[in-house]
Formats: C-alpha cells, structure tokens, sequence
C-alpha cells in the first residue's frame, strides 16, 4: 500500500515518515499507535495494536456461571464492576431469572456512580493535561484566578488566598523535582493554548476532583462492600435491606442510605459547579482544534443502558437508548439487538487468533466465538516477535478483535450514546447538548471531535449525577411501600438450570458498549465471549479493509511536533480507553517520555 | 500498603513475613477470628440463602460460601475505602483473595469445607444451623478442620509453585 481508499471511506497513505508510539505504562500497559506523516506533518495514516492479551474467555471455561462475575469483573479495576454487572445480566438471561427492583435500582446506583466517578477522573486526571498546562500555572496571578473562578462558578473555593496556597504548593513540588503526577509531559508546548490563570484553576481542581473521587465510589462500598471490584449477585445484590428491625446494623440500613444521600448531592454539586464551568472554559479556548472525529461523524453505537424498568433491556426502559446509526444519517436510528448472529460479528484476519473454519475472513457472533490465538507479524513487520520495531498492518497486529456491527466499524462511548439520544429527540439530553452547544456558540457538527468526545463525557458526568437522585428516591419510595427484597433465588440452585442454555448480557461501560455471551452446559461455562468498548474503539482492519475508531481519528491531524506527539494522546486520550493508563507517558523510572520513534 | 510501605520507611527493615511472604501485621491471622459475624457463627445463626431473614439481620455467611474461616487477611479490621466496609458487611462473603490460587478452590458459594478432603461436610454445617445447642461445638470442629485443611493446601501449593 502507498495510499488507497478504505470501504468505509478514509484515505490512508503510508509513504511518509513512520512515528511508533509504543506507550510506556504508568498501572497497565497494552497499547500501541503507529502513525505515518506527510511532509507538513499531518497523519496519513495509523495502525492501533492492542499488544496485551486477555485471555479472560479461556479461564473461564469448565466454571460455575454464577462465579464468572468476580472473573470478568477483574478484566479492569478502573470501570470497575461494570463487567461484573453484564455478566450477571448474561447469567440471569439465560437462566430466565428476574431480579427485584430494588436490586435494579441498587445496580442502576452502583452503575451510575461509576459514570460519574469515571468520567470525572478521566476528565481531570487521564484527559485534562492533554490541555492544561501546570508549568504556565506557576506564572498566573491569584487575584485574577479568582476573578474568574467566581466569574463562571458559585463554587466557593475561590478566594485568591486559595489559589496562591496551591500554587505554592505546586511550585515547591517542581523546586523539588519530584513532580510525580505532573512529571514528564509536553509543558510550554505551543499546542497549550490557555492562560495561566485558567491554568491554575485547572489544576487546582485536578487536585480537589483527585480527593472528591473517593467519596463517589463509597457508594459501592456500600452496597458491594469494597472499591475496586464491589460484590455483585446472580439474582440480585447481596446487599440485604432493613431499615426497621432487629439487625438492621447488619444490613443496608437508614445511616448508610443517608450517607448514599449526601454523596449523590455532593457529587451533583461538585460536577456541576466545578467539572462543566471547567470544561466550557477549557473548550473555549479551543475551539479551533477540531481534530479527531474519525468515525463520529459516520457511524455510532450504543447497546443501552439503566434499564428504569427492571428486568426489560430494551428502549421501553433504557434511560440512555440503544441504536446505531449509519453514515452520519441522524434522521435514521437503527435498533441494534445484541442476540442476532446477523448484527454483532467478530473478525480475526488482523487480528492475533485463528478461527477453526475454513475461511479466514469470516465473522462469528460471539455465541460461536472461538478464542484461539496465533501470534505471526506480518511480512512487512520491523524487529522480531519479542521486540516489534515496526507493525505491519497488512498482517495480523493486535490481540483485540475487530467487531462490526453488520459489517461496519461503529465507533462506541459517551459520543455514540449522546449522538444516538440526540437523534432519538430524548429532551434531557437533547436540552444538554443544545445549552453547550449555545454557550460556546458551536453547531451540532462540531461534536464529531476530540473536543466532542470530551464534550459529551462532561454532560454525561453531570446526567448520571442527577440521575442517581431520581433512582435513590424512587428506591426509597420502593421500600416505603413495602418492598425490600434485593435478591431473587428461585434458579440459584443449579438443578433448576437447564442442561443447556445460551444468554447475553449487554449494558454501557463508561467508555462504551460491552456485551457478555455465555453457553452454559451442565451447570457449567461451555463458552463465554466479551466484547468490551475498547475492543470496537481500538479494533484492527477486518477483511474489507474498515479502519476502527482509533485509526479513523487520527487521521488528517497535524502534530506541531512529531516527537513530541500531543496531538495523538490528545485524541486517543479522548475515546477514555480501558488503557489509559496504558497511554500515559511516564516510564517506569520516570523518566522517559514515552517511547517514540521516528523511522 | 500504606502500613507495609510507611513501616519500611519508618524503622528501615523489612516487615516480618510469613510463609508465603506477606507481612504478618496484616496477613496474621484469619478474617474469620476477627469477624463481627463471628458471634452468629459461634451461636449457629447463619444466612441459609441470600436475602433471606437470616441475611437481613446480618448472620454469618459461612454456608453461603464465605472464605473467611480460610483466609488470612486484615479486610474485617482495617476495612475498605476508609474503613467504610467489606465484603462480608455488605451481605457477600469473602473470595478468599489473599490466598494462594483461590480462584480454583471450587465455587465461590461452596461452603469452605466442601472441598474435596472434606467431602460430606456441608450437611454437618446444615446441623449447625439446625440444632442450636450443639452448634458451637461442631462449629467450632469444622472450623478448626476448615483451617486444617488450608494449611495443608497453602503447604502443597509452596511446594509445587516454589521449589
């Protein structure tokens, strides 16, 4: 190849100079991005490598299905609890168990606490230095930092007093030269384009939201008794309700539900005061920087999530709807039905598996998936299979598979869920998007962007904030009429179970859409298949040649640098993916930036 | 982490560890003698199924599958998130995570001394429940027999993983 046209329409060309982003990783590591540059240093052309293997679908064969919640559950400790969530959903489909409402709406709380915990954290402390500049926060003047803290924001931490003590906290971290979190990025690169004083209060808030954070996810403390990896239940929650009799103490009561209480107001006053007034200052001033839509502009997904009506996972009851939507098309939204062989597919031919049938460009849907791996560069390839110089994207290049949702690479996450709301004419959101939008004076079209991703990230964050008030008081209002049953185990016993049985459970991890397959045979795992966000984010080509999210955003953005790639943590960063981390630039030693070669 | 970190920066050595090198000050004694549930063990009060009464008054979790009386860890003391809660606190019982290879120990809801070696044992914990004045003592034995057993496990383990 030297340049062609992808079937889904995105014109790749790789006779430039090759940039090898190969992260070096601050908690876990397994992406990789390779770029090719044009001579005024605009990407013609990027490859995604997943370079980690999961591996999850092989453990878990031969297990009792009821266990494989705290399995999945362990494929991340960051979206914590969300694979715990769809594999109790795959269990409980396929066993035709129904939970009661208040589990639903413990799992609706515990969900939407992770939104809000999730992005917020992805916003100040994976996302925000992608932006905001620490070292121009030295320079800002207190006096006018909190003139305008107070000018966008009723958050009282806004006294100058406030803003010099941290800034001389920061200044006594860089006189130390430990700067820890804030070691090691592209500071005074001329790709930053705020003011010190918006600087400062950025970062200001980066250390408060870094203590806020904490208080979120006590919310699956308290229902699932631990953060990371709260407890879930096939059936239900563990988590017993009494709120009146003897042993109440022993069980979800009325002073732990008020503590739920206050941390739901305390996190709607937090995002709402200090996360949005941020994140349309921040926006403001980088408007221009209209990079990074990649497949946003063509075609999204969303599975649905936080079923209002408990047991049904479908837009009867979905407070964030399923759909897709095809070529940018807004007036169409195509439901999407996770169960249909026909929809959701799995290919292998760039990635590292093989399928056992005869043709290797075939797709299977995850109840037949096959988890077979086959580890072979392409012929292309620089360096050996133990230290990769250079991917060859003609061959196979990453341990995640490519998804397609009826043959198209569909790009998933807070984008595709507000997309896919917004064109379903849903008023919350609708409302949102629209106030943002007037505020800083963009059209709809502006949100098939980096700054878009971001964007809808932040609106999410304050939605799932809210909506964790109308689901605690509908609960409570549940419990008052009598009800405080949180688990249902009828099935629980496998001699109920059929000996054979199939079930999926799909929902919307922050970062996006996530489905569960199971087969159960015999009371046990005969397969089990997850697709997780990141999965169709990060996927490879398939066989058609379709470019994944990843690839497709990068595309046609210039780098003021290309050693110093901003530009391309910038985007990726945006899509939240489930490595991060993994993006991040600091090395183990804390000194390397990040492992970029130019060849 | 904090306390094993902070102890090393504190009086410059190493905390003493056990068998398996996890600090002792942490990982000495069993989640199950520190368990505020431990009474309702001891007086044969035990949740027969999630969410039944027995879970809404907060007895003890053992025949629902808790590895407490077979893991060695400080989660019943020092707690989560702040000291906020545990496992056990929120009505499931407890993995097992700290010990060795205890994802294939058998499911996470046997009762911790049906493994294998123990085979019979669940109806002896049915008896726990039922005849009350008896419970202690048999409690008591199969407890004893539970932590028996993991000793000998957690030994056959270090030697294979080990030497």
């Amino acid at each position: 190849m030297t340049s062609m046209m992808t079937p889904n329409g995105f014109a790749l060309d790789d006779a430039g100079q090759r940039i090898v982003v190969d992260p070096i990783c601050r908690i876990e590591g397994h992406l990789r991005i390779e770029v090719n540059v044009d001579d005024n240093n605009v990407i013609r052309n990027a490859v995604s490598t997943g370079n980690m293997w999961r591996g999850l679908e092989v453990i878990l064969k031969g297990r009792d299905p009821r266990d494989a919640w705290a399995f999945t559950e362990r494929i991340c400790g960051v979206c914590t609890g969300v694979h715990a969530l769809v594999s109790c959903r795959s269990v409980e489909d396929a066993l035709g168990i129904d939970i009661p409402a208040n589990a639903n709406s413990i799992r609706n709380l515990m969900m939407l606490a992770q939104y809000t915990q999730d992005h917020l954290v992805h916003f100040y402390h994976l996302h925000a230095l992608d932006w905001v500049d620490v070292v121009s926060a030295l320079s800002a003047d207190p006096n006018a930092t909190s003139a305008l803290q107070q000018s966008i924001s009723p958050w009282p931490k806004s006294s100058p007093g406030y803003f010099r003590d941290v800034q001389n906290k920061i200044k006594r971290f860089v006189k130390s030269g430990q700067l820890g979190p804030f070691a090691n990025a592209y500071w005074g690169s001329p790709a930053y384009k705020l003011p010190p004083e918006a600087n400062l209060m950025a970062v200001t808030h980066y250390l408060e939201a870094l203590d806020f954070q904490k208080e979120i996810v006590k919310i699956h403390t308290i229902f699932g008794g631990r953060n990371p990896h709260p407890n879930w239940l096939v059936g239900g929650m563990p988590c017993s309700i009494n709120v009146a009799d003897t042993g109440a103490v022993g069980a979800v009561n009325m002073a732990w539900l008020n503590q739920v209480s206050d941390i739901i107001n305390n996190s709607i006053t937090f995002i709402d005061q200090v996360y949005i007034p941020d994140l349309t200052a921040i926006a403001s001033f980088y408007k221009d920087w209209g990079f990074g839509g990649g497949l946003s502009s063509k075609n999204v997904m969303s599975y649905g999530e936080f079923p209002a009506i408990p047991n049904n996972y479908t837009n009867e009851s979905w407070m964030l709807p399923n759909g897709a939507i095809l070529n940018g098309d807004l007036s169409t939204v195509y439901d999407v039905d996770p169960r249909d062989p026909a929809q959701i597919q799995e290919f292998v031919s760039h990635s590292w598996y093989e399928y056992a049938g005869s043709n290797p460009a075939m797709g299977l849907h995850p109840w037949d998936g096959e988890t077979q791996p086959k580890f072979e560069l392409g012929p292309n390839a620089k360096g050996t299979k133990t230290n990769i110089e250079e991917i060859d994207e003609g061959g196979k290049y990453s341990w995640l598979k490519a998804p397609r949702w009826r043959g198209n690479a569909m790009e998933v996450g807070p984008l595709a869920r507000y997309l896919v709301a917004y064109a379903r004419g849903q008023e919350d959101i609708k409302a949102q998007v629209d106030g943002l939008l007037a505020a800083l004076d963009l059209p709809v079209t502006a949100l098939f962007s980096t700054l878009g991703r971001t964007a809808a990230r932040g609106l999410e964050c304050s939605w799932s904030a809210h909506k964790m008030r109308e689901v605690f008081d509908g609960m409570m209002a549940n419990i008052k009429a009598g009800d405080v049953a949180t688990a249902n185990m009828d099935m629980w016993e496998p001699v109920t179970w059929p000996a054979d049985t199939k079930g999926v459970g799909y929902g919307e991890a922050p970062r996006g859409a996530l489905g569960h397959w199971l087969h159960i045979r015999d009371a046990k795992i005969a397969n089990y298949q997850a697709i997780v966000p990141t999965t169709w984010n990060a996927s490879p080509r398939d066989a058609e040649g379709n470019i994944g999210a990843y690839e497709a955003a990068l595309l046609g953005t210039p780098m003021a640098n290309p050693e110093q790639p901003l530009e391309i943590l910038r985007t990726i960063h945006s899509f939240d993916p489930c490595l991060a981390c993994a993006s991040h630039v600091i090395s183990p030693d804390g000194q390397e930036l990040v492992s970029v070669k130019i060849r | 982490m904090t306390g094993v970190i902070t102890y090393m920066l504190a009086f410059d050595r190493l905390p003493p560890l056990d068998r398996q090198g996890r600090p002792k000050m942490f990982y000495g004694q069993r989640l199950h003698d520190k368990c505020y549930r431990r009474p309702h063990f001891d007086a044969g009060q035990f949740v027969e199924r999630f969410d039944d009464e027995g879970a809404r008054k907060g007895y003890c979790l053992y025949k629902v599958g808790c590895k407490g009386p077979t893991t060695y860890n400080a989660c019943s003391t020092v707690e989560w998130n702040g000291g906020l809660s545990w496992p056990v606190k929120s009505g499931h019982g407890c993995l097992g995570c700290a010990e060795d290879n205890f994802w294939d120990k058998g499911s996470f809801y046997g009762p911790v001394t049906n493994f294998g070696v123990m085979g019979g044992a669940e109806a002896t914990a049915d008896k726990i429940g039922g005849v009350l004045a008896g419970a202690a003592a048999v409690g008591v034995a199969a407890h004893a027999a539970a932590s028996v057993v993991s000793k000998l496990r957690s030994n056959a383990s270090k030697e294979t993983s080990h030497d």
